[in-house]
């Protein structure tokens, strides 16, 4: 598997999650931001941070950027794209995912672990939580509030492109465990499709064993096997 | 042509900064403020004469990259 990481001004998740993605073999490149073309590639990642410094709209500066017609092509075409963090506010201003991230209700910069149920595991980023569905991984975000309206909402719901909801450590959704106030405590959303991931927890942080854990190789895997 | 473009959120989203700024507003004794909405305001130079031509690129530029048209609305002015 062939992956490209969109390294963006401003971006500070895109060496780990280039560590992560080689850690399981997936043959990566990173891909500066100002290029035209992108590599040939199965996987396509935008990685966290603060690309241009958030300025404008988290993420609204780095969906002009020169690549990103290629990276709309690469998922029309059903290619793999996975956005983390700013990455998910990136595709959500590209258009390539619904809705909208909002400041954290509370105004606070969040950063701490958080427990996670996954919601959808029939797409190719999520097969391998079949395995564990209560899962904990870090956030660390300003923005990370999601909104729709509730026919949106709604949409999701019914369509199950929810991947991930936060949660209590028993698995309990509700307004307790929801660290940001997102409309339905929801954590990453897909596309229709499902070959488009955003998601604001970060799971390139939980790969080692000996270090946190391993609740994101769960997601590196799952891809592996995709 | 210079142009004033205003961006205020949509009446239902929240404003967290709005109302912390309220709050402050309080907390200073000035009792009456009933509500503060925080917004963006840019001042575009403008290399066009043509008020047609202005308010098409104007209107183009806001909705593909000034605004988030899902929780904000905007208003423009020209000043010739």
């Amino acid at each position: 598997m062939k992956s490209s990481v969109i390294v963006f001004p401003g971006s500070n998740c895109d060496r780990d999650i280039a560590v992560a993605l080689e850690k399981f073999q997936i043959k990566n490149q990173m891909v500066w931001h100002d290029e035209i073309n992108l590599p040939k590639s199965d996987l396509v990642v935008l990685p966290g941070g603060f690309s241009y410094g958030d300025y404008l709209r988290t993420g609204a500066i780095a969906s002009k950027s020169k690549i990103i017609n290629d990276v709309i092509k690469h998922g029309k075409n059903g290619g793999l794209i996975l956005g983390i963090c700013n990455g998910f506010q990136i595709l959500i201003e590209i258009g390539l995912l619904p809705g909208v991230l909002l400041r954290n209700k509370k105004l606070r910069f969040l950063s701490k672990n958080v427990f996670l149920k996954v919601i959808n595991i029939k797409n190719n980023f999520c097969s391998e939580y079949i395995k564990k569905d209560i899962i904990q991984l870090p956030i660390a975000h300003n923005e990370g509030n999601y909104f729709g309206n509730n026919n949106l909402i709604q949409k999701l719901e019914d369509n199950n492109l929810i991947a991930f909801k936060y949660c209590d450590k028993q698995g309990l959704i509700e307004e307790n465990s929801n660290p940001n106030g997102s409309s339905n405590n929801i954590a990453g959303i897909l596309n229709k499709e499902k070959n488009i991931l955003g998601m604001m927890p970060h799971p390139e942080r939980l790969i080692d064993p000996l270090l946190s854990g391993e609740d994101g190789s769960i997601l590196f895997k799952s891809l592996l096997k995709s | 042509m210079k142009v004033l473009v205003t961006v205020t959120l949509k009446k239902d989203v929240l404003d967290p900064q709005g109302k912390v700024v309220r709050q402050t507003l309080k907390n200073m004794g000035y009792n009456e403020i009933e509500n503060v909405r925080q917004g963006k305001y840019f001042e575009i130079g403008l290399n066009v004469n043509d008020k047609n031509k202005a308010e098409k690129i104007v209107q183009e530029i806001c909705n593909k990259l000034l605004v988030n048209t899902i929780i904000e609305n905007y208003t423009i002015n020209y000043k010739e």
